[in-house]
């Protein structure tokens, strides 16, 4: 596997960014912009690196859809949010012509993990191939019934693409395209379901919609087992651990604290925290982000913890 | 988890020291519940002193948001006071130091359970008295 890459990040509904907040990262900028030189680019990308990247950029609003670039023709993908519609355009544009084949596997069926389905342009082109993955009974349902009338105008008969769907068994690891994927239950509403992807000796774990019993210790050793050594842990770290144990106890989420101890236990490289609430804005994610950092740093054991926030187009490479 | 427990008046400062991590944490909780059950059956004040705790984690975090349910239920109170940086600092990051009751000093989480507390804590800390 070379490289993870993130076409929506945010929680339970796709967001956009308004004027208003738009007019407010111009003002900073200019701002911090003023008494230097602008005269070339170098200058402007300058300044531009001295901003955050809640100024300088948006983490973006699209719902949940990660990619997995294996190195291997297929293409992996994990939920089909809103970002599932960029994601489509881009393999499109990438291999035109030829016949392409789509892994996704979805956490769960909540609305803003389906809801690109839709406008995936390349399940509209046959020859195409798209296979999707989960532990739900109702996999196909789900999916069909947001199609049907009065919610959508089309039906799955509009598909030119060969859809077939698979059902994962928790804790049996399934081969996939040379790719080995583990499945494991999690606590969500209607239950959630993480991946664990290894290949070529590289680990991702996708764990998203997945709340954590603090007090059952069998509960978080399955989790560190399942984190394990990952190279990438992909994390619903939505809420405060505060807020998720108290007024948002039982919401289906997690936190960033929970992510970093988590990680820590597993021994795991790379902590990415997903699935943002969609109240934040930039600035509110930056802060989430410099806290998880500072927290990595200060309970650090004898491993460093790299700490990252999912933003809409960001790639890590594994 | 040994508790060094002192009583104030009918408020009771209990000081654990360490780690309260996954580990500590079902310890912690289970030397606090008899303090718990006598500070809600007398309406009274539970203070941790926390000046010896190196650091906590969400599952011992989780046992300060039940222990503060509990006495908010039975009209008591839980208060805890002296927090080293690192774990003031987690407190910060969790958002714990807005959900419970956390004081600067133990001085200033007596003053909250009281006079008669604070008179007996300050005469013990042989503090001058104001």
């Amino acid at each position: 596997m070379k490289r993870v890459r993130f076409w929506g990040t945010r929680g339970s509904l796709p967001i956009a960014l308004t004027a208003d907040g738009v007019r407010r990262k111009l003002l900073t900028a200019l701002a911090t912009a003023h008494g230097r030189p602008l005269d070339t680019e170098a200058a402007r990308e300058a300044v531009l690196a001295d901003l955050p990247f809640g100024i300088a950029g948006t983490y973006g609003g699209h719902s949940s859809c990660v990619q997995i670039e294996t190195g291997g023709p297929d293409f992996f993908v994990c939920d089909m949010g809103s970002g599932l519609r960029p994601f489509g355009l881009a393999a499109m544009a990438q291999r035109a012509g030829a016949s392409q084949t789509f892994h996704i596997f979805q956490s769960h069926l909540h609305w803003d993990h389906i809801m690109g389905l839709p406008f995936f342009v390349p399940a509209f082109i046959p020859g195409n191939r798209v296979v999707v993955y989960g532990g739900h009974r109702e996999l196909e349902s789900a999916l069909r019934r947001q199609q049907e009338p009065p919610s959508f105008p089309v039906d799955f008969s509009i598909f030119g693409a060969k859809l077939e769907f698979v059902h994962l068994e928790p804790g049996r690891q399934v081969d996939v395209a040379g790719v080995g994927v583990t499945t494991l239950l999690q606590r969500h509403g209607g239950d959630s379901y993480g991946y664990r992807f290894e290949a070529q000796g590289k680990t991702v774990v996708y764990s998203t919609d997945s709340e954590h019993p603090l007090a059952d210790p069998a509960h978080t050793e399955r989790f560190v087992g399942f984190f394990r050594d990952a190279d990438l842990v992909v994390f619903d770290g939505m809420y405060s651990l505060a807020d998720s144990i108290s007024v948002k106890a039982d919401w289906g989420h997690s936190s960033n604290v929970v992510g970093v101890e988590l990680c820590q236990l597993a021994g795991a490289r790379h902590l990415c925290l997903y699935h943002h609430e969609p109240v934040f804005d930039d600035a509110a994610i930056d802060a989430v982000l410099a806290e998880t950092r500072r927290l990595e740093e200060i309970t650090r054991g004898s491993k460093p913890l790299r700490v990252s926030a999912a933003y809409d187009g960001l790639a890590i490479e594994l | 988890m040994q508790l060094e427990i002192h009583r104030f008046a009918d408020t009771v400062v209990a000081a654990p020291a360490g780690r309260i991590d996954h580990l500590g944490a079902a310890p912690f909780q289970a030397a606090l519940q008899p303090l718990l059950d006598e500070v809600c059956a007398a309406r009274s004040a539970l203070v941790l002193d926390f000046a010896r705790v190196e650091y906590i984690s969400s599952v011992g975090l989780r046992v300060l948001m039940v222990s503060a349910r509990q006495t908010r239920e039975q009209q008591a109170q839980l208060l805890v006071a002296n927090l080293q940086t690192v774990v003031r600092e987690i407190f910060a990051i969790s958002r714990f130091d807005r959900v419970l009751t956390v004081v600067p000093t133990l001085d200033e989480a007596m003053a909250q359970c009281g006079a008669q507390a604070q008179v007996q804590y300050r005469a013990a800390a042989g503090a001058p008295r104001p």
